[in-house]
């Protein structure tokens, strides 16, 4: 213990050249690091993966993909302001439940219901956090396990086949050659990234998860905006619910969405958002979905097992904190 | 619940004033759990003829000392102000790691699940204590790779492994003395260990202290590194002995446990009035904490129509109800 406490004390103070490049190293790493994998893997798998260029691979790879970039839009926000929330998948899990209750009104009243139920869920998160003062974990918790309970309840426990075809289409039809779902995702990552650049909102939002007290003493509107950010999040797991129902043509409470969470909160930290809030990397955390799909593609088109996979993702994790804290000491 | 309770344990202590007001907080926050436990097996006894027998007893402790002995380890991690998400996969990696382990005899199928998730909360251990990392992030990656070491392990979870009923593994998980099985009693010792080294060893001062406040704790000289390794080394252990403990009841390694148990462990030890915020909780209430679960569990069970959906949103309700009054608490104790 006392030789850590030594270390670190003589090591700081000083800050050698080599420590501050190394720093800068890892800042660089932090921030593009996630760009410099992605294409990497890219120039790998055209090298050695058949067909990885052609447009079904794409198409099937970006579908996949595009219900976890939804979510992470959220979770970056939350996360922005050094919250975290691990009810999306539960919210996903409500999302598809409600649909099939009210597909019989037509689509459009059923993906409102579908989306309210986000929001409800998002009112509870964030009126925990702004209000009530519980830590976002522990307020996030609880509809974790409860969400996908009133889910199963809403739903009978049952898996229900969707017939409807305007629903369908949602799921699987394109427009100019890019699937619909995936056309979501890019259209909402535009907005997020400009609500986070060009609105107050997002300034604040920022301020908040940089210096809370100090957002507070400067007047801003700290409760409200916290409450807002768990809305937004909620709204958009429930997007990514209902996408996902149009792709599977089916709606199932029980295992839709599940570690969700994990995965989200993986693409946020890998793409250069530090959980300690202050700063949102929108670009970054959709570049971080990425690459986990690309990792777990790539592997599994060369009968590389899940498992692999796994670990894989579990080093990139790691190292993409690593390359965070290294660069926060700079 | 918890809220109905609070009228009674303050009037009690009213006429002792403003501290005898900060007393009765305190008190419900270390042992509202323990009051609402009480309260729920009591109106469970009158309502259903059922659930106050010996045997459906013993079913809610066998089913819970899996489930405890995680939380025990989860309390500790907890107490320093540190979380761990990998308990879920570790348990897992522990069930399959005695059922493979078993073709060498049962000692070395108790052996390896603590001896492989042993190092494995090790190396989480010195990643969050030595490196630095956050921990949440740390067991993050560890939840995946230890998923990831167990699929290998059982050729993608194609292979389960069995264990043999003439084992003794496999009678240490399923046999029973007076209605109570082996499991619990292993348990209940954990537990009291458990609670004696918290309350009175140096080890279990230093991880209090280190909840409070780390670099306090570290400015007196409290070994701060090694206590936090230590204490995910411990979580590890827990969660691979509670896994190799249910594989051995199960009689087979089953690959897909665990998964979201994470959470619930979580839930059950801030149930029991450990505050995520660290430094301050205790064994006791986790124990509270997770036999309420399980009591709400068996209760909705037998009702009988309820499906066991409203279990999750029970838990859910009860979860939000105990932050909301802990927050209150500590709010209104810090306020003076």
């Amino acid at each position: 213990m006392t030789d850590m406490a030594d270390r670190t004390g003589t090591a700081e103070p000083a800050a050698p050249a080599s420590r501050l490049d190394r720093g800068r190293i890892l800042a660089w790493l932090q921030d593009y690091g996630v760009y410099a994998a992605i294409a990497a893997l890219i120039v790998i798998n055209i090298a050695i993966t058949p067909r990885f260029l052609s447009v079904e691979n794409l198409r099937t790879q970006l579908v996949q993909v595009a219900p976890v970039v939804i979510v992470s839009l959220g979770m970056a926000l939350v996360i922005g302001t050094e919250g975290v929330d691990l009810s999306v998948g539960s919210v996903m899990a409500l999302a598809t439940a409600l649909i099939p209750l009210y597909l019989g009104y037509g689509v459009v009243p059923a993906v409102l219901a579908a989306l309210l139920g986000g929001v409800a869920v998002g009112l509870v998160n964030g009126s925990l956090v702004a209000f009530v003062g519980v830590q976002p974990i522990v307020a996030t918790l609880a509809l974790f396990v409860g969400g996908r309970g009133i889910a199963l309840v809403v739903a009978g426990g049952q898996l229900k086949d969707v017939y409807d075809p305007d629903l369908l289409n949602l799921g699987s039809s394109s427009l100019i050659g890019i699937p619909l779902p995936v056309l979501v995702a890019a259209v909402l990552t535009v907005v997020v990234m400009a609500v986070v650049r060009r609105t107050t909102f997002g300034r604040r939002l920022v301020a908040i998860g940089g210096n809370r007290t100090a957002s507070e003493l400067s007047g801003l509107p700290v409760r409200r905006i916290l409450l807002l950010v768990y809305v937004v999040s909620g709204l958009l797991a429930a997007t990514a619910g209902v996408l996902a129902t149009a792709r599977l043509q089916a709606s199932d409470p029980s295992s839709l969405g599940l570690l969700m969470e994990l995965s989200a909160i993986t693409a946020v930290v890998v793409g250069g958002t530090p959980l300690t809030g202050g700063r949102v990397r929108v670009l970054g955390t959709v570049a971080g979905a990425l690459l986990i799909q690309l990792v777990r593609a790539t592997l599994i088109k060369h009968d590389l097992a899940d498992s692999l996979a796994q670990m894989v993702q579990a080093v990139i994790i790691l190292a993409a904190v690593y390359a965070a804290r290294g660069a926060g000491r700079r | 619940m918890t809220e109905q309770t609070m009228p009674a344990v303050t009037a009690a202590d009213a006429p002792a004033g403003a501290s005898g007001r900060e007393r009765a907080f305190g008190l419900i926050q270390r042992h509202g759990a323990a009051a609402v436990l009480v309260l729920l097996v009591a109106i469970g006894s009158f309502a259903f003829e059922r659930f106050p027998t010996g045997d459906n007893f013993g079913n809610i402790a066998i089913t819970s000392s899996f489930l405890a002995t995680v939380a025990l380890g989860m309390t500790f991690v907890i107490i320093t102000g540190g979380i761990d998400l990998s308990v879920g996969s570790v348990f897992a990696l522990g069930g399959v790691l005695a059922a493979y382990g078993v073709r060498w005899g049962s000692l070395a199928a108790l052996l390896l699940p603590l001896a492989v998730c042993g190092a494995f909360g090790l190396a989480q251990g010195l990643l969050i204590a030595r490196v630095r990392l956050a921990p949440f992030i740390v067991t993050l990656a560890g939840l995946l790779a230890a998923r990831g070491l167990l699929l290998s392990i059982s050729h993608e979870g194609a292979k389960t492994y069995l264990i043999p009923h003439g084992a003794l593994l496999a009678r240490v998980g399923q046999g029973s003395v007076f209605g109570l099985g082996y499991p619990v009693y292993l348990t209940v010792a954990l537990f009291v260990v458990g609670a004696v080294v918290l309350q009175r060893t140096r080890f279990g001062q230093c991880v209090y202290a280190i909840g409070g406040s780390e670099d306090a704790a570290e400015l007196m000289g409290v070994p701060v590194t090694r206590t936090k390794v230590l204490v995910y080394v411990l979580s590890g252990l827990l969660a691979g002995l509670a896994g190799a403990l249910n594989a051995a009841r199960l009689s087979s390694g089953v690959t897909i446990l665990g998964t979201g148990m994470e959470l619930d462990v979580i839930a059950a030890v801030v149930i029991g009035g450990t505050l995520l915020t660290g430094g301050a909780g205790s064994v006791s209430g986790t124990i509270a904490g997770v036999l309420l679960l399980g009591v709400i569990q068996n209760l909705i069970n037998q009702i009988g129509d309820l499906s066991s959906s409203y279990q999750q949103v029970v838990s859910g309700a009860f979860l939000a109800a105990v932050v909301v009054v802990q927050t209150y608490l500590s709010r209104v104790q810090r306020l003076r």
